[in-house]
């Protein structure tokens, strides 16, 4: 596919151990990016996803295969800057990412760093606050913010350096209800209004179904990739590898064993309802 | 049923007095009952943080009183210092609050504070090791060393060796994956059946507090707008949303289900329960 932005190639990956084996995290992975989707990658803790997800913009580099970022390989040293243009990455911890003491300044230091000149700057920051929704915020001190504002805030200062790819490694995990679902939403819009690539690193169910693409990774390995509908119908093999499936198919995939007929591929509380509705009937 | 620890008309107010005065909690009555396993639930600022603390005697009431077995905590020093020990609280994120060279010196550390002999401390500290599921082996590694989800045993692991009748802990499972969720959860459970000791969890997760608790108290703005079996608080769908926290899936299923006609029973809020509840209907069909 000339179309993928990232592609990794029998990627393989293993840490550098003192003077022994060291365990191998990723283990032959073959994936393709597309341009524009929006793809959720999902694993247990240690299922090799976070690793995967930093070979996606070189902060690592692969032991065995190759990584390419829109036909860069991610090994040569000279492409690197091109390399982290094109894929920005958000971390779990908003805390962790979060440099300025005013938001705005926050969102403008990668630009800046880029040599973007200040006009630009001024126009990338504006841009990159409003698509994540955050705009009223600028002049505001980023450590009183909640959670998902300052995760927002992190999305934003990536953003600003005008990626055509978002990698984000559980950028949930440390957000209450309402935080999770302003940072759901804004990287929805990311997606689907702005056209940008966005790759989900995650363990919640409920996010990943909202991609168009799921790929499960255990053990280094990826072990499905399709739709979420044709994914989550894999109740049993999700499960042997630590993984739930959301409510709703897993109360349709007990009554199945009931012996009823019932669809796997309803996901939503109204396709669940309508599903049962339906053997009602 | 008996009440462990009580408030009564409790109120906190943060920076009283200044321009950044914020009342974290109004007139709040809130009992836990021995041996009970409880849940709370409220989002972020809605004080159930502030609540939790003034359990343990972390904070002291701006007005109203917190009774532990029927006494003022903050009737003595002794008091208070008796009633930390009794009430152990493990806060959002413990690993971040290990410090020592060994897990078993971090482990160690309230006994010791204690006063408890050595054989005693030495007892505790492989005793709730087991508990959270941390092999002797780990006992002699740097806490550093470990895996997240081993860290965070660790940190229960150093109030649950403390031997508390009340065990409070805020978000226990936050961040870990679903096998790291259900391995907590048993940990908590297992200690909560060896010591009858009253289990207060607090979480965002309406499906997990659902699979495990007894009785939830819902804290929003500042009060306890209800509380009752899970059955009961999921019963307020609408008002639980508006409090920005929700039910659980199935159960949302089960109230649209019922919009749609179907005679169901939709207080169900477990897998099983939903399961039942609708090969119930079938069977009221004659269709099984």
């Amino acid at each position: 596919m000339s179309d993928a932005i990232i592609k990794t190639e029998h990627l393989r990956f293993a840490y550098a151990a003192e003077g022994g084996l060291s365990p191998v995290v990723l283990d032959g992975v073959d994936l393709e990016i597309e341009e524009g989707s929006f793809v959720a990658v999902l694993g247990h803790n240690g299922s090799g996803k976070s690793t995967l997800a930093k070979h996606m913009n070189a902060i690592l580099l692969p032991t065995g295969g190759k990584v390419y970022v829109d036909g860069m390989d991610t090994c040569e040293d000279a492409d690197l800057l091109d390399i982290r243009r094109t894929v920005g990455m958000v971390f779990q911890n908003p805390d962790n990412q979060i440099v300025a003491n005013v938001v705005e300044e926050d969102v403008a230091f990668a630009p800046e760093n880029l040599g973007v000149p200040p006009a630009e700057i001024r126009k990338r920051v504006d841009d990159a606050l409003a698509m994540v929704g955050m705009s009223e915020y600028a002049a505001h001190a980023p450590h009183l913010l909640s959670g998902g504002q300052k995760q927002r805030i992190a999305i934003a200062g990536v953003i600003a350096m005008r990626p055509r790819c978002v990698v984000l490694d559980e950028p949930t995990a440390m957000l209450d209800p309402i935080g999770r679902d302003e940072v759901l939403k804004t990287i929805r819009l990311l997606n689907r209004e702005y056209g940008m690539t966005v790759v989900l690193i995650t363990h919640h169910m409920d996010e990943a179904a909202q991609a168009d693409r799921l790929v499960v990774m255990a053990k280094g390995k990826v072990i499905a990739d399709g739709s979420p509908r044709q994914v989550f119908q894999r109740v049993e093999e999700l499960r042997a590898v630590g993984l739930t499936v959301p409510e709703t198919v897993e109360l349709c995939w007990e009554l199945r064993r009931e012996g009823l007929d019932v669809p796997l591929d309803a996901i939503s509380d109204e396709e669940c309802a309508q599903a049962l509705y339906q053997i009602l009937k | 049923m008996e009440p462990i620890i009580q408030t009564e008309k409790l109120c906190h107010t943060y920076s009283a007095g200044t321009p950044f005065e914020r009342f974290a909690l109004v007139d709040v009555d809130f009992t836990a009952y021995r041996g009970e396993y409880l849940g709370i639930i409220g989002h972020t600022g809605s004080g159930k943080s502030t609540l939790i603390q003034h359990l343990n005697g972390l904070l002291k009431p701006t007005s109203g009183r917190v009774l532990f077995e029927g006494q003022d905590i903050w009737e003595s020093k002794e008091r208070t210092r008796q009633t930390r020990f009794q009430v152990g609280l493990v806060f959002q994120y413990p690993e971040y609050q290990l410090f020592e060279e060994t897990v078993y010196k971090d482990i160690a550390f309230g006994p010791k504070n204690m006063k408890l002999d050595d054989g005693e401390i030495d007892r505790r500290v492989r005793q709730s090791a087991e508990f959270v599921g941390l092999g002797p082996e780990i006992l002699e590694q740097s806490p550093f060393e470990l895996s997240g989800g081993q860290k965070r045993r660790v940190a229960i692991a150093g109030v649950i060796a403390m031997e508390p009748s009340v065990l409070i802990l805020d978000e226990p499972t936050a961040g870990l994956d679903p096998v790291g969720v259900s391995d907590i959860l048993r940990n908590i459970h297992d200690y909560h059946v060896a010591k009858n000791a009253t289990i207060i969890i607090v979480s965002h997760s309406m499906e997990e507090v659902a699979r495990t608790v007894d009785r939830l108290v819902v804290v929003d703005d500042a009060r306890i707008p209800f509380s009752g079996t899970p059955r009961e608080v999921f019963a307020h769908e609408e008002e639980l949303v508006a409090m920005g926290l929700g039910v659980p899936q199935v159960t949302r299923v089960f109230h649209r289900l019922r919009r749609l006609g179907v005679d169901v029973d939709d207080t169900v809020y477990t897998m099983e329960q939903a399961k039942a509840a609708f090969l119930d209907v079938l069977k009221r069909k004659g269709a099984v």
